[in-house]
């Protein structure tokens, strides 16, 4: 690595990566807007970066440098050598600006990037600074394209109808002119397809779940952290073996015995099931925190007179309110999302959740659209839920496996 | 003087506070047993017996009762029939009570008697797929319509019993041995340590970037940090339906912006042609649960005491060292941790590829066969002995971990 310690070789291959990657980028949002192509072209782009990146290390100035991108850029556009290759349905000024909004976000942000950078040698710090920069930059960038855009994808396919998502699947505008027509098919599926009434049942289903995980988990949980007794390590280490017991070889028992107690096909048999499944997670996310509540207060509690419960209702648990928070509001996405108990035991579509009314959706004679949009409906609610409450959820997500 | 010493054995405290404990536990241990440990030892005693899916209904004699004009005579018809293909019923009768005006004649079968209206059968053992009309002279008075309905709609009880599949005393090593012939599931237990090794090391890789990028303080972090952790949240139908949606080979916005591009010439179906689609389900693993690692990474990152970063800036030490010689050993426990913990969770995976490919295109791991024995094929017994062997992969997994987790977190 040590050969690429100098100023002219960093500057030079920093800015060809990065006009790369903002080819790619400008282009890939290009056909997305606008369903036309715009392919990026590497040698366009390489050829932009360098002498972008040469110009920074040798002038740090952010005029001069961005001035010399837009020269370069329209140049080798106009010898159709251009970092992006326009497809016919570019009028020639539409070309010249987007070629220089391109030059723009790759000389802009290269001033960033190669800050301090010197033309000649440059120490370990400067180059692997400018490195990190550089990786900074491609991580927010890549991260977010990857989250946004097949969520947005999955937004944007339920307004759509599948005649034109097959005429441009690379369009990925909406024709909002179409104004509340777009939330047809939520319509339908609320209306024709029972979604509201899928939706309740998912939304008590989870919410009796919590409670009853809660219920339940709380004591143990209590009884793991503070008390001592034997085999406390055996069943500590117990939870965690149950927590690892992949749900499908559970699965086919719970099935088989449902089937011949006729428990199937019926919302109290998931009620009772799904507890279970989320019990062991919480216990041992609840343990974790109980450990690190001060016991102090509670032998207070206790010399005070009062009895070992009473220290659990009055003491204990009030403290625990945000931890009872998150591990609630991580049993209740987990609920929610739930999809293979619901998937083998429910087949009567009124007793459907939201994640068994989806898959019933997945078929070829139902349109994609409208598959999408049960999606949407049920990812905004735990989206909403999990925005509006994100400090609680992270700290559940964290919780118990995180010491120190 | 007399001997002082301390106490020896429990005190009394110690047994209530024990006591105390079992009882606080008491609840979960005994419904987590009844849901967990009872259907693993029945998996267990399934897998050894040759359960199909049809088993689990256990066949019921049918009767069905007509009232026949043959002739002048009109006869009235029981039809038995013992609908399984497989298993006899065992004492097999019926009772039927003949509504009023109807009177039997005729010869009664072997085995029947009859008293007043009330006609009894016995047939002893009904061997499968038994199927047998009994016709009997009888004589009808008064409307013959009448008749005929109230004769179908007359009250009969079907008695018999079927050797349940699932309690008799038949065992087999047929699903083990059928297991562990042939290539299927050497080539399944392949695409499962793919599947499991590269999404495990992907999504802690790629958390691990993640977790670089946001550790450090600006405006916008909270945000980034909730928009990165949305592919963990939402439902996995809800994305799974969604890249299928983007990846499609006809309508997918992945394959038309790839032939824009210029990458590739045709359609490429991603989710269904052979090494291609295990790649993609392995990417589709990373991509939702890179979150939980860089959540997991990022909270064990912040918790560093930044005096040891503060000294190594003393000493000149360059961003990449710092993050190797000082971060890196502080994230060692949490990342085997991690690992370990992902390595178990994306191995019983099943959700995911079931929804992506449905365990096809070279990508059915061993939970999905699970499903594939037990429901696509009809053979329970089959799907519960790869069971068996997940359970088993389960607990070499879970020892691994144990004895990690207490080098690396004291637990």
């Amino acid at each position: 690595m040590k050969f690429l310690y100098k100023g002219y070789l960093t500057g030079p291959i920093i800015g060809a990566l990065w006009a790369v990657v903002m080819a790619v980028t400008l282009g890939v949002a290009i056909s997305f807007a606008t369903g036309e192509a715009a392919r990026p072209a590497l040698w366009g782009a390489l050829i932009l970066g360098v002498v972008t990146g040469l110009v920074h290390v040798w002038r740090a100035n952010r005029w001069l440098s961005l001035g010399v991108a837009v020269v370069v850029a329209l140049g080798v556009s106009a010898i159709g050598l251009g970092a992006l290759q326009f497809g016919a349905g570019f009028a020639p000024g539409s070309r010249v600006a987007l070629s220089i909004v391109l030059a723009g976000i790759v000389a802009i942000p290269l001033n960033t990037i190669l800050k301090d950078l010197p033309f000649g040698a440059t120490n370990r710090h400067e180059f692997e600074a400018a490195v990190i920069r550089f990786l900074t930059g491609f991580g927010y960038l890549f991260f977010t394209a990857i989250v946004i855009i097949p969520f947005y994808v999955m937004v944007m396919t339920s307004m759509k109808s599948q005649q034109q998502l097959m005429l441009n699947p690379l369009d990925f505008s909406l024709d909002l002119s179409k104004g509340w027509h777009l939330f047809d098919s939520y319509y339908e599926l609320m209306t024709k397809f029972h979604f509201g009434r899928y939706l309740w049942t998912s939304f008590y289903v989870s919410v009796l779940t919590v409670a009853l995980t809660l219920l339940f988990s709380v004591p143990g949980a209590y009884a793991v952290a503070r008390l001592r007794f034997s085999g406390r390590k055996v069943f500590s280490r117990g939870i965690l073996l149950i927590y690892m017991v992949p749900m499908i070889v559970l699965a086919l028992p719970i099935y088989i015995a449902y089937s011949m107690v006729g428990l199937r096909n019926s919302v109290f048999g998931i009620v009772m099931i799904y507890p279970v499944t989320t019990i062991p997670v919480a216990l041992y996310m609840l343990q974790g925190y109980f450990r690190g509540l001060p016991v102090e207060v509670e032998e207070a509690g206790l010399m005070d007179g009062l009895s070992r419960l009473k220290v659990i209702w009055k003491i204990t648990l009030p403290l625990a309110l945000p931890a009872l928070a998150s591990v609630g509001l991580y049993v209740f996405m987990i609920a929610w999302n739930e999809f293979l108990l619901a998937f083998m035991l429910l087949d009567d579509p009124s007793k459907f959740t939201l994640t068994r009314g989806i898959a019933s959706l997945n078929s070829s004679e139902i349109p994609r659209q409208h598959l999408m949009a049960g999606a949407v409906i049920a990812t905004v609610p735990i989206m909403a839920l999990f925005l509006g409450l994100e400090r609680f959820m992270t700290r559940g997500l964290t919780a118990g496996a995180v010491k120190g | 003087m007399t001997d002082i010493s301390p106490p020896k054995g429990r005190g009394a405290l110690a047994k209530r506070e024990a006591r105390l404990a079992w009882g606080l536990l008491f609840p979960t241990i005994a419904i987590v047993s009844l849901v967990v440990i009872v259907p693993l030892l029945a998996i267990f005693w399934i897998s050894v017996k040759p359960v199909k899916l049809g088993d689990l209904r256990p066949a019921e004699m049918r009767l069905r009762v007509s009232l026949r004009e043959a002739g002048a005579q009109p006869q009235i018809e029981y039809r038995v029939i013992n609908p399984s293909r497989d298993h006899a019923i065992h004492g097999a009768g019926f009772d039927n009570t003949l509504p009023k005006g109807v009177t039997l004649t005729g010869d009664l079968p072997k085995g029947c008697a009859l008293s007043g209206q009330d006609l009894r059968c016995e047939f002893g053992d009904l061997a499968p797929a038994f199927n047998e009309r009994y016709r009997i002279d009888a004589q009808v008075t008064g409307d013959a319509k009448a008749a005929n309905r109230a004769v179908r709609d007359s009250v009969s009880v079907a008695r018999g019993q079927v050797d349940n599949m699932l309690t008799n005393a038949t065992f087999t090593l047929e699903n083990f041995r059928k297991l562990f012939d042939g290539s299927e599931f050497w080539s399944v237990l392949g695409v499962t340590l793919f599947y499991t090794i590269f999404g495990t090391l992907g999504a802690l890789l790629v958390g691990l970037f993640a977790a670089l990028l946001l550790n450090k303080d600006f405006r916008g972090q909270g945000i980034l940090r909730g928009l990165y952790l949305f592919p963990y949240v939402a439902p996995v139908i809800a994305v799974a339906f969604t890249w299928i949606t983007l990846f499609d080979p006809f309508s997918g916005s992945a394959n038309a912006l790839l032939i824009q591009m210029g990458v590739s010439q045709g359609a490429i179906n991603f989710f269904g042609q052979k090494p291609l689609a295990l790649i993609m389900v392995t990417v589709f693993e990373i991509w939702r649960y890179f979150p939980l690692s860089f959540l997991f990474i990022l909270a064990r990152m912040q918790s560093i005491d930044s005096d040891m970063y503060e000294a190594a800036d003393m000493d000149g030490a360059s961003p990449f060292q710092k993050f190797w010689y000082l971060s890196m050993p502080q994230l060692l426990g949490i990342l085997s941790v991690l690992f370990l913990l992902r390595f178990i969770w994306t191995f019983n995976k099943f959700d995911d590829i079931f929804l992506l490919t449905g365990g096809n295109a070279g990508t059915r791991t061993l939970t999905v066969d699970v499903y594939e024995q037990a429901f696509a094929i009809s053979n329970i017994g089959a799907g519960a002995a790869v069971a068996v062997v997940v359970f088993g992969c389960l607990l070499i997994f879970a020892a691994l971990f144990f004895r990690t987790m207490s080098r690396e977190e004291g637990l």
